[in-house]
């Protein structure tokens, strides 16, 4: 059958096209993790006394902890002993501005499509860029800086602003959450921070940009997101990383908080290295990430286009606090070829009259297994609180698996919790149409799994929407014979 | 979410109570293949004890209440003072047809109703089928795997004395229901009964059965029981529990049952009584083109708390399933609902439809509930949903401009509510003894007409 | 104008007669302090058909919702009286038991309750309230049949549940099926009209007719002028904002039919 070329075409060859390394010089500790590690990441960063204090405090914790079975996941068990916890890549200096950047940083980003040339970029998004386990760079800092916003990476951060780190670090994600939340306090090396003053409406997009690059490295970043009240803040996530053979371990912690009346956009285009097609190497995406709304009528939403990493176990929620809070999280999961994702939400209902809406498709190809687990709390105070869920699951081939775990806490009767849930496949019939019409079979797939994925997309910046929907076609290269 | 056990804790009792087990297993002449079974179930107990909170499908029951309870498992019958007349006072009453009576987990012949049914069919006591039929029961018992209810499946193994035996030959059907009173007497607190249940429709037969547990007496009992069975192929079965104990009594229930090709199965549980009760229904679609619907209501009020977790397994194509379970919850009380459809490889053209919607009355009333899915094949059509919230305030209000008073509307919308479970038993006389107690109930029930979320005018 | 004018002076000499079925006088009331009925005042007398139409979100339904006791409404201001009692002190089934129904402009599903038990449910509440014994299964059935052939409606509505499964028209001519079995005195149909293809309206009008009488009155809320062919009133009246800006003779209507909402100024309210 003769197909139109399109823009998935191009991807057939390259089944992931980030999977290239960068000959970049690495300052890494050994692998290996004891308190000595800890104190000497703390010291190379030239923490504050209460930041080592705390990391130990999570690793002292840590381990008294297991790790979690619950997931729908199998993977042999991990040696953390064989982990790298820190790598960087080696400063000449400290940068002074964004063209000192070590040009192989930079060739590296512009080949992932990532440009830290404030000149080049055509649309408003400010970029910090994290290789391994290091922000190399954080564009339009000082545009920003007019605004009152505090864009920049956490290391920045716990040097220019302690007294912010301080106040919420941990307020979300307490250490003692679960097995990696600890592990991420003791280990993180780097990540974001984001300040948004009161009644400031960010003016342009942030992002940040994470690329793992040594191997057997684990990358444990930390991002911390602050809405003050009445402020508003959208902000960006991509992840890459190149094609190895060995599992590499991925445990961020990401916390957001949104003061009275603030807003939080938090999205996520996950495309971390998957595996390939026999599930040889890929990413371990261990994250916890979830966001408080404190304040009254805040609000803070997730969404997530999830195709890479080998394994994924992700719940990013809300706490709904405040009086007439609202939580959203909109999510596209897709697993191919030995992918597993177990993934979706917490909401968890405090304040009166808040409201949440968890809209979540699933799609699973190949052998992959795509499960949702998600949690709706109603508390006893939660009068008048609204939820609604609908999850969705896509099954293409019959050796995957798509799987739904909601688990739904009511305490108070005038909530009110809706919850769907629904699995199809792609049709024969549908696919024929689409052939009739002169559209290939993957085209076909592409075109439906994209109709089944636009609530989603809908919630995503513009570019990212449409670069998610090219990654869902790469992702699903092989999947329809 | 840890899946993994405890270790057992304080299962010294349920241990110790053993020797009177054999005893009255000799003295019964029971064959020794029972026994067999009775001490691995003992041991598998010893093994894993009661399960706790921290067990995943164990999160929202806890069972240390029956677990402070004295144990009082009773292998051999005593005296007791029931008649006719107490039976005669309890719902179903005026069912027609064959009655097995049994009391504190022993056959009760005198209260019971057994005529021929013809030849072929058979119907009597778990305790004459081992004299008479060993080696089928044999059979019957050895054939089970455990599912989700393994701990109390041990014990009932370890301590049943008797339950109905049933088997239906292959193109028989059975016009009248074939109903089985399991009572309590309720006479002293930790008194355990272990009924055990054997139902076998063979290919291409038909069979209602209803089971109706229900106390005389208010103390805190214990009651452990299990029902196995087997739809033939092309047989259409329709098997009812109504769990209707004392306000104080403990109800464990498991259905463990398996269908062949082509079956009609419909499995209703009823669950109004009890301050704790819960229901593990565990059903295998093992052949193609079946039918199955697992149906289920409960009612709860106070403090009780009442716990159904079920688990239907799609292991070959072109079968349907449906699932339907309500809750109406009043006072302080809890509902628990667990459901997982499992769709296996292979499974394709699977329809399976699963809702569980929850009412509130009352503002310390509380739901959980996990409707879920796990499905391994692509060719199927699977939903689920899940509903809790009050009474629909726009309907209230429409009968209310009709000149209805607004506890009749409320008791009318939540009449309705267990309506659409009710309305699917097929059996008329099991449906309309149900449907009359659930709205005299209701009418009892102070919470129906009272809205606690906010004063009406 | 002036033959609007003879008919209030003939109104006038009644009003010294007859105890009006419906008073309102200066109305205001809202939602959430959002004032959306601003001082209403509309008399029906006995036997009388008054009809208000007005564009959308001009205030009818919010009317008609708090004629029938619907909950979420503030009354700022201003009485109903109905019968010479406060309407506005009973609950909504006090009103409907002392006759005033109310045709739902979107009638709510109700699974699982049965059209004909919830039916006679109602008729023997309002037959309590009026001193009368409670009819019987077999008086109910032949009332039922009868008002059913009315409306033209097929008598399996009878075995479904309330309005579950029933068509948009269905919906309606089940509200007008309702009131013709219970006979209230005082009908207030919330547009009955919308959705209705001409020949439903035919039957859903002949209903309504076929009702009528001396002691009975009916408030026909609509936003077209098609219905009032069949449903002739005694009185127009028109409602903007909040306010009933013009009241006049059944010409009214198709003078708004010819011209629109636009002609009439919002500025110059006009008692009724």
């Amino acid at each position: 059958m003769s197909t139109p070329q399109s823009t998935i075409d191009q991807f057939v060859q390259s089944d992931y096209k980030y999977g290239f390394v960068s000959d970049i010089e690495t300052e890494a500790l050994p692998p290996g993790l004891d308190e000595e590690v800890i104190r000497t990441i703390s010291a190379k960063k030239g923490e504050p006394e209460f930041l080592l204090q705390w990391r130990l405090r999570s690793y002292r914790h840590w381990l008294t902890m297991t790790e979690p079975s619950w997931p729908k996941a199998t993977y042999p068990p991990i040696d953390y002993q064989k982990i790298i916890y820190y790598a960087a890549p080696k400063p000449k200096a400290r940068l002074e501005s964004l063209d000192e950047v070590d040009p192989e940083l930079r060739r590296t980003f512009d080949k992932l499509g990532i440009s830290l040339d404030e000149q080049k970029r055509l649309t408003g998004v400010a970029v910090d860029a994290v290789m391994d386990s290091v922000s190399v760079a954080t564009t339009f800092r000082k545009e920003l800086a007019k605004h009152g916003i505090v864009f920049c990476s956490f290391s920045d951060a716990v040097r220019e602003h302690p007294d912010l780190v301080e106040k919420y670090l941990g307020t979300v994600v307490p250490y003692t959450d679960n097995f990696f939340a600890a592990l991420n306090s003791a280990v993180f090396s780097d990540g974001s921070f984001c300040y948004v003053p009161k009644g400031v409406l960010c003016p342009m997009e942030l992002s940040t940009y994470f690329r793992i690059n040594t191997a057997n490295t684990g990358q444990f970043e930390r991002t911390l997101l602050v809405a003050d009240e009445g402020s508003y803040v959208s902000y960006l996530e991509g992840c890459t990383a190149p094609m190895r053979d060995e599992n590499q371990l991925h445990a961020a912690v990401v916390e957001l908080i949104a003061l009275g009346s603030a807003e939080i956009k938090y999205s996520t285009v996950q495309n971390w290295y998957p595996g390939d097609k026999d599930g040889k190497g890929g990413i371990y995406n261990f994250v916890t990430k979830r966001g408080l709304c404190r304040g009254r009528g805040s609000k803070i939403s997730w969404t997530q286009v999830e195709t890479g990493s080998a394994i994924t176990w992700k719940y990013p929620g809300c706490v709904l606090l405040g009086d007439d809070s609202v939580g959203e999280f909109y999510s596209v999961a897709l697993t191919n070829h030995r992918q597993q994702a177990d993934t979706g939400t917490k909401m968890i209902h405090v304040g009166k009259n808040t409201r949440s809406t968890i809209v979540s498709k699933g799609i699973s190809a190949g052998r992959g297994q795509n499960s949702y687990r998600g949690l709706v709390q109603m508390r006893p105070t939660a009068t008048g609180a609204r939820n609604f869920s609908q999850c969705d699951s896509l099954l293409i081939g019959d050796q995957c698996g798509a799987h739904t775990f909601p688990y739904i806490e009511v305490k108070n009767p005038t909530a009110q919790i809706e919850h769907e849930a629904s699995t199809s496949k792609i049709g024969e019939d549908q696919i024929f149409y689409c052939n009739q019409r002169g559209l290939s079979k993957q085209d076909a797939v592409n075109l439906i799994v994209n109709g089944f994925c636009k609530e989603v997309f809908r919630e995503l910046p513009m570019e990212f929407a449409v670069e998610a929907q090219k990654l869902l076609g790469v992702s699903l290269e092989g999947s329809v014979g | 979410m840890d899946a993994n056990d405890s270790p057992p804790a304080r299962l010294g009792r349920f241990v110790e109570a053993f020797g009177s087990v054999t005893e009255a297993a000799a003295s019964a002449r029971e064959p020794h293949w029972m026994l067999a079974i009775r001490k691995a179930g003992l041991a598998r107990f010893a093994d894993q004890g009661l399960p706790t909170l921290r067990h995943e499908d164990w999160r929202f029951t806890n069972l240390a209440p029956i677990e402070a309870l004295p144990f009082r498992p009773l292998p051999r019958p005593e005296p007791r003072a029931v008649t006719v007349a107490d039976l005669d006072r309890l719902p179903l009453a005026g069912m027609s047809g064959l009655r097995l009576v049994f009391v504190d987990g022993h056959f009760e012949p005198e209260l019971s109703r057994i005529e021929a049914l013809g030849e072929q069919i058979q119907v009597c006591s778990l305790s004459q089928t081992l004299r008479t039929d060993g080696a089928w029961l044999e059979q019957q018992l050895a054939s089970w795997h455990e599912g989700q209810d393994r701990a109390f499946r041990a014990l009932n193994d370890a301590y049943c004395t008797d339950g109905m035996v049933l088997r239906v030959p292959a193109g028989v059907a059975v016009a009248e229901p074939i109903h089985a009173v399991f009572l309590s007497s309720g006479s002293e607190a930790g008194l355990a009964s272990h009924p055990r249940n054997v139902l076998v429709a063979e290919a291409n037969s038909q069979v209602t059965v209803v089971e109706q547990y229900a106390s005389l007496g208010g103390a805190a009992t214990f009651t452990n029981t299990l029902t196995q069975l087997v739809a033939g192929e092309g047989a259409q079965v329709e098997h009812v529990r109504f769990q209707d104990e004392g306000p104080e009594a403990f109800h464990m229930g498991a259905l463990r049952a398996v269908a062949a090709g082509s079956a009609q199965l419909a499995a209703h549980s009823f669950a109004l009584g009890a301050r704790l009760s819960r229901q593990n229904i565990g059903l295998t679609l093992a052949g193609p083109g079946l039918e199955a619907i697992l149906n289920g209501l409960y009612v709860t009020t106070e403090k009780r708390l009442a716990d159904h977790h079920m688990v239907v397994d799609h292991a070959q194509p072109h079968c349907a399933s449906h699932e339907y379970f309500n809750g109406i919850l009043s006072g302080q009380s809890r509902g628990v609902f667990h459901g997982r459809i499992l769709v296996r490889p292979g499974a394709q053209k699977t329809d399976a439809k699963q809702t569980n919607k929850n009412l509130l009355l009352s503002s310390s009333a509380s739901v959980n509930t996990k409707p879920q899915l796990e499905i391994y094949a692509d060719d199927v059509k699977c939903t689920h949903g899940a509903t809790i919230g009050q009474l629909n305030p726009e309907s209230v209000f429409y009968l209310r401009a009709r000149g209805l008073p607004i506890e009749t509307a409320r008791r009318m919308l939540i009449h309705a509510f267990a309506g659409e479970i009710i309305d699917r038993v097929r059996c008329g006389p099991i449906r309309q003894a149900l449907d009359r107690l659930v709205w005299d109930r209701l009418e009892r029930d102070a919470q129906v007409r009272l809205d606690a979320s906010r004063p009406h005018d | 104008m002036r033959r609007a004018g003879e008919a209030l002076a003939i109104t006038m000499e009644d009003r010294l007669k007859m105890e009006p079925i419906l008073d309102i006088r200066n109305l205001e009331a809202g939602v959430d302090d959002r004032a959306i009925l601003k001082g209403i005042n509309l008399t029906i007398l006995p036997g009388e058909v008054h009809a208000i139409m007005g564009p959308n979100g001009s205030g009818k339904s919010t009317l008609a919702s708090l004629l029938a006791g619907r909950e979420g409404y503030q009354v700022t201001q201003g009485s109903v009286t109905y019968l010479g009692q406060d309407l506005l002190a009973l609950n909504p089934e006090e009103r409907a038991r002392a006759g005033v129904f109310l045709a739902f402009q979107y009638p709510v599903e109700i699974p699982g309750v049965n059209s004909t038990y919830f039916l006679k449910a109602a008729l023997n509440e309002v037959r309590k309230h009026r001193g009368l014994p409670e009819v019987d299964a077999i008086e109910f059935l032949s009332l039922v049949k009868d008002r059913i052939r009315l409306l033209e409606l097929n008598e399996d509505l009878l075995k479904r549940a309330v309005n579950v499964g029933f068509s948009g028209g269905e919906k309606k001519r089940n509200e007008i099926f309702q009131m013709a079995v219970l006979e209230p005195t005082l009908a207030v149909l919330d547009e009955t009209d919308s959705g209705l293809d001409i020949d439903a309206l035919r039957v859903v009008a002949n209903g309504v007719n076929r009702l009528r009488r001396p002691d009975r009155s009916a408030l026909v809320i609509t936003h077209y002028q098609r219905l009032l062919n069949h449903i002739v009133p005694d009185r127009v009246h028109v409602l903007m904002n909040g306010r009933i800006v013009r009241s006049g003779g059944k010409e009214l209507a198709l003078e708004l039919e010819e011209r629109g909402y636009d002609w009439i100024m919002p500025t110059e309210p006009v008692a009724a």
